[in-house]
């Protein structure tokens, strides 16, 4: 077997040298019943030959996003990622590494965190990030149980427009732990009544900008209240794409930031693994789930950096700790990292205007389709339409036809009677012909 | 000595810590500034242009000023992350004895198979019948999973260990709850040795954690189970192979007890790589387990995640199993994403979308590589290179439990130190010199200055015996009194050590701009 170094006769010379005479004398702890006799009942060794072919053939019955007209979002998007980007994340000493806990020999990955925390916080307007969570929606979960620590409160209220999987991962987690949570009615074009939401009883509010519909937010009126009430706003993205062009929640009041960060630096890859950034005020820092990287100076006054504020960490206060996570993502913000630095603001803001262009351009060619209407007033790069059929049969239709047009509401909020709604996205890998194509092709379907 | 070309073909005299370099820099080890020092905010290492005119939609949100994220061109960007690069250790560089962590080569055909476009440029909300593929990864990784460990069913959802925990312990809490016994078995028994994650993610779920104490050789005593166990009692988290590197021999009775109390057994996996094709934690009586796809079955730890935690479940919690999962009809996959069928309770959702789909590429191509009998071959070689290493330094360092096998890991204590000034934590810092990666320290907690040593498979045999060499060498030196060597460790690496308390009593958490400079004042 390829990937072990040992030879037969090694390990006969390794057992002579332990004392035992074979290797099942090392496993005697295990009740003699209970030890498998042979091995599991699945398929023997094989070459990296035939793995690629048995791999290859399962990744051919999927159709990749860069092969067709690609519209779908809806928490996850198509971006194009720089080649140096997949270069660099998989350089071994960046990929072969552990969790930098002995940092004289891990200044690598501790500068890009802390270097992926400040971006982070730029981006979002806030003073701190920390470290990444696993993606957008559990570090959501994570933001509404540090509001909880925060405020000593133990009730949430969720925006009708926020990711319905999202509000389903805060929803069980604040169920398992015995936290009350109410949902507001899907909000598909941002009429909700946020304000009438908050009282003194309430934790945090969270709402999404974009929203899951698409629509922009203004949250300084909700952050206003939520402050007059002693609860958090936590502002939730999915596209941190749009923090290149629209305000950001930091300045809008918010005290939680939290989102996916997968469109920078990360493929689609089926929904994992992305990356989770999660960005709050100095003053909670302390409250703050998962890992930070903080700046220090070594024993000759140089500057370095280490893990920090473990005291808040599972490895350290166990019971009592701000959440159990232990690892997290770290390729994936080295990924992000790298494309944030690759872009900067200059190109960040262009991607984005792109972005916002070529939204804009298939929203007004959807909009004259005979029987389409799009809903939004204000969107970023996704935006929702009514159809004159359920969606679910449109978007089949459509993928028959060779294009990926949307998501349908009602596959994440079945039941909720907007059968007839699609989540369109578009990003700068659209291009005039698969604009058209999509035209053409939902003209016929519908 | 001068060549043909009167060039000098010999080294001047050594002494390299007193030269000092203008640069800071020390030839291959580079200095390397952070981007907001070095990049400029006009500056873009992408090409793209500027879209046409258009009016905009964004509703009068559009932002102002400056981002403040400085960019840099490809090349810079190229030499920046590299140069940090090299300030890492990787398992590519050396031997990484991390006990738990489980560093084991990762084979680069799992990367390849993970970039095919089929499964990574595949959007999670595609129309099922455009991802039958990717479902079929899914349920081929699922069957992989079952039959070796011999459960009922699995969630490969979670996206880490803590997370694949956070899972299992919700089946079980929505399996007493359907008992009706919510209110009354508040409690979750967590041995002293346990990762942090076990008491941490009982505390998160609203359990009451009662500590079970070891047994001197760190196992867990089933009398000390039965005194405890009762019917306020909901679970026990127990890992086996445990974090003293022991297979809890008693675990059959164990599981017996907690069973007829009507509680379940949780086991924490993150040690399943010692007994892959060896046992079955359905056979010994588990309920739920969650399994570290970037230990045991090698996809890369990347500086810390991303991870995979799928749980597999026995029979008495399959029903509970959280959303989504992937179901055979007929010849077609679906993928169950709502709750609305009658068959099965599960307990929610733990994460959007499917989970941690590249790392089960990763993870299946490891396992189809190995296959049946070379998964069984690793956690021999495993167990057997960990043993070897106890063998080699049993005479001089000194074991909690005396020196009797192990599974895939040796413990070893700080009695071997006593007197000589020299701790766990100057080991570590020393071992960095000789080129390794340390040991975990301190950890299991249970033991005083512990050093959990696991080679993995990985390490060839002439690597353990030089490991083994370094490791006597060292454990000699701090014997005969030569404490510099260790508490000054390391000298070589890119870092002398560092302040960690400064870092956490002033915390630096980003950069910011310096301030801007006070006017020079004139000479008093």
């Amino acid at each position: 077997m390829r990937y072990l170094p040992l030879s037969d006769a090694d390990r006969g010379e390794m057992l002579a040298r332990i004392g035992v005479s074979s290797i099942d004398e090392l496993f005697a702890d295990i009740p003699a019943k209970m030890r498998m006799e042979a091995p599991a009942d699945l398929p023997r060794a094989q070459g990296e030959l035939e793995v690629e072919r048995i791999l290859g053939r399962m990744a051919a019955r999927n159709i990749a996003a860069s092969s067709v007209p690609f519209f779908v979002g809806a928490g996850a998007y198509k971006h194009h990622v720089p080649a140096t980007v997949d270069h660099l994340i998989q350089r071994s000493e960046f990929l072969t590494s552990y969790t930098p806990y002995q940092p004289e020999i891990a200044q690598g990955t501790l500068q890009y965190l802390f270097e992926f925390q400040t971006q982070v916080a730029q981006l979002t307007g806030m003073d701190v990030a920390n470290a990444s969570m696993y993606d957008g929606s559990t570090g959501t979960a994570e933001a509404v149980l540090m509001a909880h620590r925060v405020t000593r409160r133990r009730k949430a209220v969720l925006s009708g427009g926020l990711h319905p999987h999202y509000a389903e991962v805060v929803r069980t987690l604040s169920r398992l732990a015995g936290d009350e949570v109410v949902t507001l009615a899907p909000d598909v074009s941002a009429g909700e009544d946020l304000l009438a939401a908050i009282d003194d009883t309430v934790s945090c509010i969270v709402v999404q900008t974009p929203d899951f519909f698409g629509n922009l937010r203004d949250l300084r009126a909700v952050a206003e209240k939520a402050h007059a009430h002693g609860a958090l706003l936590i502002a939730v993205f999915t596209e941190v794409v749009s923090l290149g062009l629209v305000t950001p929640p930091g300045e809008m009041g918010a005290d939680i930031v939290v989102g996916e960060g997968q469109s920078i630096g990360n493929a689609l890859s089926f929904g994992g693994p992305y990356v989770g950034l999660f960005a709050t005020r100095q003053k909670y820092v302390r409250q703050m789930p998962g890992r930070l990287c903080g700046e220090t100076v070594d024993a000759e006054g140089r500057r370095g950096f280490v893990l920090t504020l473990s005291t808040r960490e599972q490895h350290i206060r166990r019971d009592k700790a701000t959440s159990n996570i232990c690892t997290n993502s770290g390729l994936c913000c080295l990924a992000f990292t790298i494309h944030m630095t690759l872009l900067g603001q200059t190109g960040l803001a262009r991607l984005a205007r792109i972005n916002h262009a070529n939204a804009v351009k298939l929203a007004d060619r959807l909009a004259a389709v005979p029987g389409v209407t799009v809903l939004n007033g204000t969107f970023f790069n996704e935006f929702t339409m009514k159809l004159p059929k359920p969606a679910a049969d449109v978007v089949e239709a459509l993928a028959g036809k060779g294009v990926l047009g949307g998501v349908p509401v009602s596959r994440l909020l079945p039941g909720a009677g907007l059968d007839d709604l699609l989540v369109v996205a578009s990003t700068e890998v659209n291009t005039d012909e698969d604009r058209a194509a999509f035209i053409e092709a939902l003209k016929e379907v519908l | 000595m001068l060549n043909r070309q009167g060039r000098p073909t010999q080294p001047g005299a050594a002494g390299a810590e007193a030269h000092e370099t203008f640069t800071g820099n020390r030839a291959l080890q580079q200095e390397e500034a952070l981007i907001f020092e070095i990049g400029r905010l006009d500056v873009t290492g992408v090409d793209f242009d500027e879209p046409e005119a258009f009016m905009p939609r964004l509703g009068g949100l559009e932002r102002k000023g400056d981002i403040g994220l400085p960019g840099l061109s490809e090349p810079e960007t190229m030499r920046h992350f590299v140069r940090l690069s090299q300030k890492n250790y990787g398992i590519d560089t050396g031997l990484f004895p991390l006990g738990s962590c489980t560093m084991k080569h990762n084979p680069r055909l799992n990367e390849r198979m993970a970039r095919l476009p089929g499964f990574a440029d595949v959007h999670p909300l595609q129309p099922v019948s455009t991802v039958q593929g990717a479902l079929e990864l899914m349920d081929e990784l699922a069957h992989w999973l079952i039959e070796l460990t011999g459960m009922s069913a699995v969630t490969l959802s979670p996206k880490a260990g803590a997370h694949g925990e956070l899972a299992g312990m919700a089946a079980i809490k929505a399996a007493i709850a359907a008992k009706g016994e919510g209110a009354t078995r508040r409690v979750v028994l967590v041995p002293d040795s346990a990762h942090g994650t076990n008491p941490a993610t009982a505390a998160l779920l609203g359990f009451e954690v009662k500590a079970v104490p070891a047994r001197e050789d760190g196992t867990v005593d089933p009398a000390e189970v039965a005194r405890l166990v009762g019917t306020d009692v909901a679970a026990i988290m127990l890992t086996n192979p445990n974090t003293c590197g022991l297979f809890e021999r008693d675990v059959v009775e164990i599981a017996r007890l907690i069973h007829e109390a009507g509680a379940y057994f949780y086991c924490d996996g993150a040690n399943f790589n010692a007994i892959v094709g060896k046992a079955r934690p359905g056979d010994l009586g588990v309920d739920a387990m969650h399994i570290n796809l970037h230990k045991t079955f090698s996809t890369p730890h990347g500086g810390g995640g991303p991870g995979a935690g799928p749980v597999v479940l026995s029979d008495r919690l399959a029903a509970f199993a959280p959303l989504p999962f992937v179901r055979k009809a007929g010849t077609v996959l679906e993928l169950v994403e709502n709750g609305n069928r009658t068959e099965v309770t599960p307990f929610g959702r733990v994460t959007a979308f499917h989970g941690q789909m590249g790392m089960f590429v990763r993870a299946l191509s490891y396992m189809l590589s190995h296959g049946t009998d070379g998964l069984r071959q690793a956690s021999e070689d495993a167990v057997l290179n960990a043993n070897y290493v106890r063998a080699g330094l049993a005479d001089l360092l000194s074991q909690p439990s005396g020196n009797r096998p192990c599974m895939h890991e040796v413990l070893f204590d700080d009695g071997w130190l006593k007197g000589t000034g020299v701790t766990t934590l100057d080991v570590a810092k020393a071992m960095i010199d000789e080129g390794y990666h340390p040991m975990t320290m301190y950890f299991p907690l249970v033991v005083h200055g512990a050093m959990l040593i696991e080679p993995t498979e990985s390490e060839s045999k002439a690597s353990l015996d030089l490991f083994i060499a370094a490791m006597r060498d060292l454990a000699m030196a701090a014997k005969r009194g030569d404490t510099a060597r260790f508490t000054g460790a390391p000298y070589h690496a890119p870092r002398r050590r560092l302040d960690e308390t400064r870092a956490a009593r002033q915390p630096v958490l980003r950069w910011t701009p310096p301030p801007p400079e006070a006017p020079a004042e004139a000479a008093e």
